[in-house]
């Protein structure tokens, strides 16, 4: 399902550039739910935007679905990421002027699709059934965040990935958020990437990939 | 450090983080004092240099003007004062300027034109540039003429042909280039011919009827007083019907015309000012709902409310001092511009200068500005409490309204716009009336921005396509300005469309071009021995011209059997009295038995056709209701009338409306026929020509034959009225501009407070799989909405204010013109978009990945 093959991004910091990710090769299969963990700085979030095609590598290759992102355009690779991968950010990322509702239709909208009704079905999925007309600012952390899965899930992606998703909520509607989560993914059949530090959420992925300094330092069965 | 270098150190530091917002705020109170600064220096400009050349303005130190020949008192008047009794000397000169037809008789063309016949030495002051240079001082002793430079044009004629004028044949020896105190745009009408005042006779052009200007210019000596002299003489010479002016009262008359036109320049200037500030009060507005968090944390360690009050009163300050000093500098370049937009409309030149307390009173209004519309929304700062770091209020609206130092800002703010009107205006009553207009222009464009966009949201376009909605969407984001933007794009809009309105309304009732089936071509000053001839001619071309109206002329002897002393009927400060003019005029009046087209009766009652007034009884006569309010008069009063020294008596049966905008011979008297028809009278006849080479042979063949009538082709005094008023209209909507790019700089101000927050959006968009094209087509509806709104209320409010003006002040019909309505809608709608377009290019350009940075 996805599969990189010595991925390698470099930024340039002052005078020198700094290698942020070196030489990471890994390939996922079809609904695997995995963690990428690390400390700060390590590089996962970089990896996740590369792994979803935001950014393209200095050096190395990407595969997604059978399709390799690293020889597509952004447009085209803006049109793969609206067929195939949800995001789930750890700042909720709604669109302000956009109610509950209206924010899970958007990606649905992008493709063409009028998806009113699976907006609502997955509002009630993730428990906001009577919240569906509130503006965003209207709305908790805990809420904003299940909008936020519901249109990750709304296009039935085959990727998800999830960026530090309980970063801003508190452990319990964190918890929430991450079974709601897991729950949709073994549904759907999706494929999840989680990216985060916290350990303990990690430990709920059947696979952890360990980065530090850039590299892949292990890759290990949960 | 002292508390209060802290808070100047804070609120420098809290600038220097945005930058880009400040600059455009700077941006916007700029433009507003560049406007004021360039009109005002202008202004000045102008009113040194009338004065530096006001002698030269009048070309003498006193002058004498009549409507008729000079008495012999009034010439033995003249002599005495300028040439100590005896009979003409150097300080003495008439000129005498009348219309009449010109061609030559080797070219095609001909061309009514203002004859001026100069006898004696005028101008005794100043300069008449002519080519060949020194022509003016050859002119008087030779048999030749001096011209406009248009009249070789209309012609096709040059230096060295002949010049046919009545009965006259001169060689052209040259062109007057510039006459002091000379208005370019005065040449549309009758481009001047000059020649020497000893052969007006041979003319034979002065005839029975014909309306010519008579004046008698002066030097004094220096121990004479010319303004005492005036003041003098004055009450002896009005029975004469003779004017006396100065060089003060010239350089007064044209003063106040130009201060006119300059005051209400910067009035159109002081709105862009004003937008300006609207800008900044909308922006700060903005910028505190977003920084509330920072003032909450502020509060928190221990900052008084009026240290933070400072850090943003401080920033709205050098807001202020920065935009007014660009302004002011940007404003004197500008005034280099405006002697090309105005040029045709000067008597003088203008040396541009930086005249320093002009600048200085736009660096103080626009520094006040700014700092008089940022106080009203910073009380806003007053309100959040350090409580805000913990839990940020869901409705983040501050509620001012119950600020007792609310009213007190709203009040000065208020009051301050009145000042600045008042000073703007050099008028109280003005100045008020402006700022008053200016407040109901804002509300009404409030008013209609609110109902547009809370409309929009009412009925929201559900059914449109997802980018579109999203678009449209943007404009209710969370801290928008979609209001004021609104409000300040409107502005422009208004003004520049009352301008194309008025414009439009105006011009319209002189239309004469094809497919309308007026009277183009007006022959007047036909003798009465002439009439026939000049209708078999007319008949002989081709046309059928209707029967010649009689023109009579006649003054008022008597109001209801009291004579009238024009001497004693001068004040306006009585207000029961008949006017000065409408008593002393003459009166060109007519007889018939119908009504006209152009006219409509509101009192009274028309004559019977055919029957005449019994013998011995007044006559009856309808009178224009304007000049009948004038006179005092109504329906059954009597006046007296003397017609060539002849005692007419006369009884006001019925009163008339006329339509002056049309060119129709119109008047204000009509007398029931029977009683003028064996008085001394000339005849006025028109007829409708259509192609431009038949008029010119049409008024050719008449003036070789009748060289004293002249030919009036209306379709050129279109073109001349069409000029001036595109003049008018290019300096007024070259100041108009100046709203508009105020209006542009608010709402790339706006743009900026939201910059992040449309950048963060756009790229989520693009990461859930938005392609460029979309995204672009998002910002297209969002800017498209906005400039819509925008030209809608502008549209809807210069409307109103079009019709009203041409309903009470213009009074003529009301029509929109669709065509330029719309375009000038285009191009703002056009530039709105160019510029959200513009502004989103940065978050086009960035990759969707800094989504992930931004965490």
């Amino acid at each position: 399902m996805l599969r990189c093959a010595g991925l390698t991004q470099t930024y340039p910091s002052g005078n020198q550039a700094l290698t942020v990710l070196q030489d990471i090769s890994f390939e996922v299969t079809a609904g695997e739910f995995v963690a990428v963990i690390g400390p700060s700085g390590s590089g996962k979030t970089t990896l996740l935007g590369l792994l979803a095609g935001l950014d393209r590598p200095q050096a190395g290759r990407v595969w997604l679905d059978g399709a390799e992102l690293t020889t597509l355009g952004e447009d085209a690779r803006a049109r793969l990421r609206g067929a195939k991968v949800g995001f789930v950010f750890q700042s909720f990322h709604l669109i302000p002027t956009l109610t509950a509702r209206e924010n899970v239709q958007v990606p649905l909208e992008l493709r063409g699709e009028p998806g009113g009704k699976r907006a609502e079905e997955l509002l009630a999925r993730v428990g906001l059934a009577d919240r569906t007309h509130h503006y965003p600012a209207q709305l908790s952390g805990g809420e904003q965040q299940r909008v936020a899965l519901a249109r990750a899930f709304s296009t039935r992606p085959k990727v998800l990935f999830a960026d530090e998703p309980t970063g801003n909520l508190d452990q319990q509607t964190g918890a929430r958020i991450i079974e709601l989560m897991t729950e949709l993914n073994r549904e759907a059949g999706t494929t999840l990437i989680l990216v985060t530090h916290d350990p303990e959420l990690a430990s709920r992925a059947r696979r952890i990939l360990r980065l530090a300094d850039g590299r892949l330092v292990a890759d290990t069965a949960a | 450090m002292t508390a209060t270098s802290a808070v100047i150190g804070l609120a420098w530091r809290e600038a220097r983080a945005a930058r880009r917002r400040l600059a455009l705020l700077v941006g916007a109170i700029a433009v507003g004092t560049a406007a004021l600064v360039a009109i005002n220096a202008f202004t000045a400009n102008l009113r040194r240099s009338v004065a530096g050349e006001a002698r030269a303005l009048l070309g003498a130190d006193l002058s004498f003007a009549s409507r008729a020949r000079f008495t012999p008192r009034v010439d033995s008047l003249a002599d005495s004062l300028a040439c100590g009794g005896s009979t003409g000397c150097g300080n003495r000169a008439t000129v005498t300027s009348f219309a009449a037809m010109a061609y030559v008789p080797a070219r095609a063309g001909v061309r009514l034109v203002r004859v001026t016949a100069v006898q004696g030495g005028w101008p005794f002051y100043g300069q008449i540039t002519t080519t060949p240079a020194g022509a003016w001082s050859t002119l008087q002793g030779a048999r030749v003429a001096l011209v406009d430079p248009a009249l070789l044009t209309a012609l096709g004629a040059a230096p060295g042909d002949t010049l046919a004028l009545g009965r006259l044949r001169l060689p052209i020896a040259g062109t007057v280039d510039r006459v002091p105190g000379d208005i370019g745009i005065a040449a549309a009408f009758g481009p001047r011919v000059v020649i020497p005042g000893a052969l007006l006779e041979e003319t034979g052009l002065l005839q029975f009827g014909a309306r010519a200007e008579y004046e008698i210019f002066l030097r004094l000596g220096p121990e004479q007083d010319p303004d005492a002299i005036a003041k003098q003489h004055r009450p002896a010479l009005r029975p004469e019907r003779v004017r006396i002016r100065t060089v003060q009262d010239e350089q007064q008359s044209l003063g106040n015309a130009l201060e006119r036109l300059g005051r209400f320049l910067g009035l159109v200037a002081l709105v862009a000012l004003l937008l300006g500030g609207l800008g900044v009060a909308s922006a700060v507005h903005v910028f505190i709902r977003q920084r509330m968090e920072t003032i909450a944390v502020l509060r928190c360690i221990g900052a008084t409310t009026r240290q933070v009050f400072s850090v943003y009163l401080i920033q709205a300050a050098g807001i202020g001092l920065v935009g007014s000093v660009v302004g002011a500098a940007l404003g004197l370049a500008v005034q280099l511009a405006l002697p090309s937009v105005l040029g045709d409309f000067l008597p003088v030149q203008v040396e541009a200068r930086a005249p320093w307390p002009v600048v200085a009173l736009g660096v103080g209004l626009g520094l006040w500005t700014a700092l008089a519309f940022a106080i009203l929304p910073l009380l806003g700062v007053r309100q959040i409490s350090p409580l805000a770091t913990l839990r940020r209020p869901y409705d983040a609206s501050v509620r001012l309204t119950r600020d007792r130092w609310f009213w007190i800002a709203a009040g000065g703010l208020g009051l301050s716009v009145i000042a600045m009107a008042v000073l703007e205006a050099g008028h109280a009553l003005r100045g008020l009336a402006f700022a008053a207009g200016i407040g109901v222009t804002l509300v009404g464009l409030a008013a209609a921005a609110l109902a547009l966009v809370r409309g929009l949201r009412r009925w929201f376009p559900h059914r449109l396509p997802y980018v579109w909605r999203q678009g449209l969407a943007n404009l209710y984001r969370p801290a928008n300005q979609t209001v004021a933007v609104v409000l300040a794009l409107g502005f422009g809009v208004f003004l520049l469309a009352t301008l194309v309105l008025v414009q439009h309304n105006l011009l319209r009732d002189l239309r004469v071009g094809d497919g309308v089936a007026r009277p183009n071509l007006v022959l007047f000053d036909i003798q009465a021995d002439q009439a026939p001839g000049v209708d078999s001619l007319l008949r002989a071309g081709g046309h059928a011209p209707p029967a010649p109206i009689p023109i009579v002329p006649m003054r008022i002897q008597a109001l209801d059997g009291v004579p009238v002393r024009p001497a004693a009927v001068d004040t306006t400060d009585r207000p029961n009295q008949p006017s000065g003019w409408a008593v002393r005029r003459e009166y060109r009046s007519t007889y018939r038995d119908t009504l006209v087209g152009s006219e409509r009766l509101v009192a009274g009652t028309w004559w019977r056709t055919g029957e005449r007034d019994p013998a011995g009884e007044p006559v009856s006569v309808s009178v224009e209701v304007e000049v009948a309010a004038e006179l005092g008069v109504d329906v059954g009063d009597e006046i007296t009338w003397d017609v060539q020294g002849v005692p007419v008596r006369s009884r006001v049966t019925s009163l008339r409306e006329v339509e002056w905008a049309r060119f129709e011979p119109n008047f204000f008297v009509i007398f029931r026929p029977g009683a003028l028809e064996a008085a001394p009278q000339t005849y006025v006849t028109l007829v409708r020509v259509d192609s431009a080479a038949a008029r010119g042979g049409l008024q050719r063949a008449m003036v070789e034959r009748f060289p004293n009538v002249s030919t009036l082709d209306l379709s050129t005094v279109q073109r001349a009225v069409d000029d001036i008023l595109r003049t008018v209209a290019a300096a007024i909507r070259f100041m108009a501009g100046f709203t508009l790019v105020a209006g542009l700089v608010v709402l790339l101000g706006a743009i900026a407070t939201t910059r992040l927050q449309r950048m963060r959006e756009t790229v989520l968009l693009k990461t859930l799989g938005a392609t460029r094209r979309q995204v672009v087509r998002i910002v297209l509806a969002e800017y498209l909405a906005l400039g819509l709104l925008a030209t809608a209320a502008g549209l809807c409010l210069a409307s109103g204010a079009g019709w009203a003006l041409a309903h009470w002040l213009f009074e003529t019909r009301f029509a929109l013109p669709g065509g330029a309505l719309a375009r000038l809608g285009a191009a703002v709608i056009g530039l709105t978009v160019v510029i959200g377009l513009w502004t989103s290019l940065e978050a086009f350009r960035r990759t969707p990945v800094e989504m992930l940075r931004e965490e």
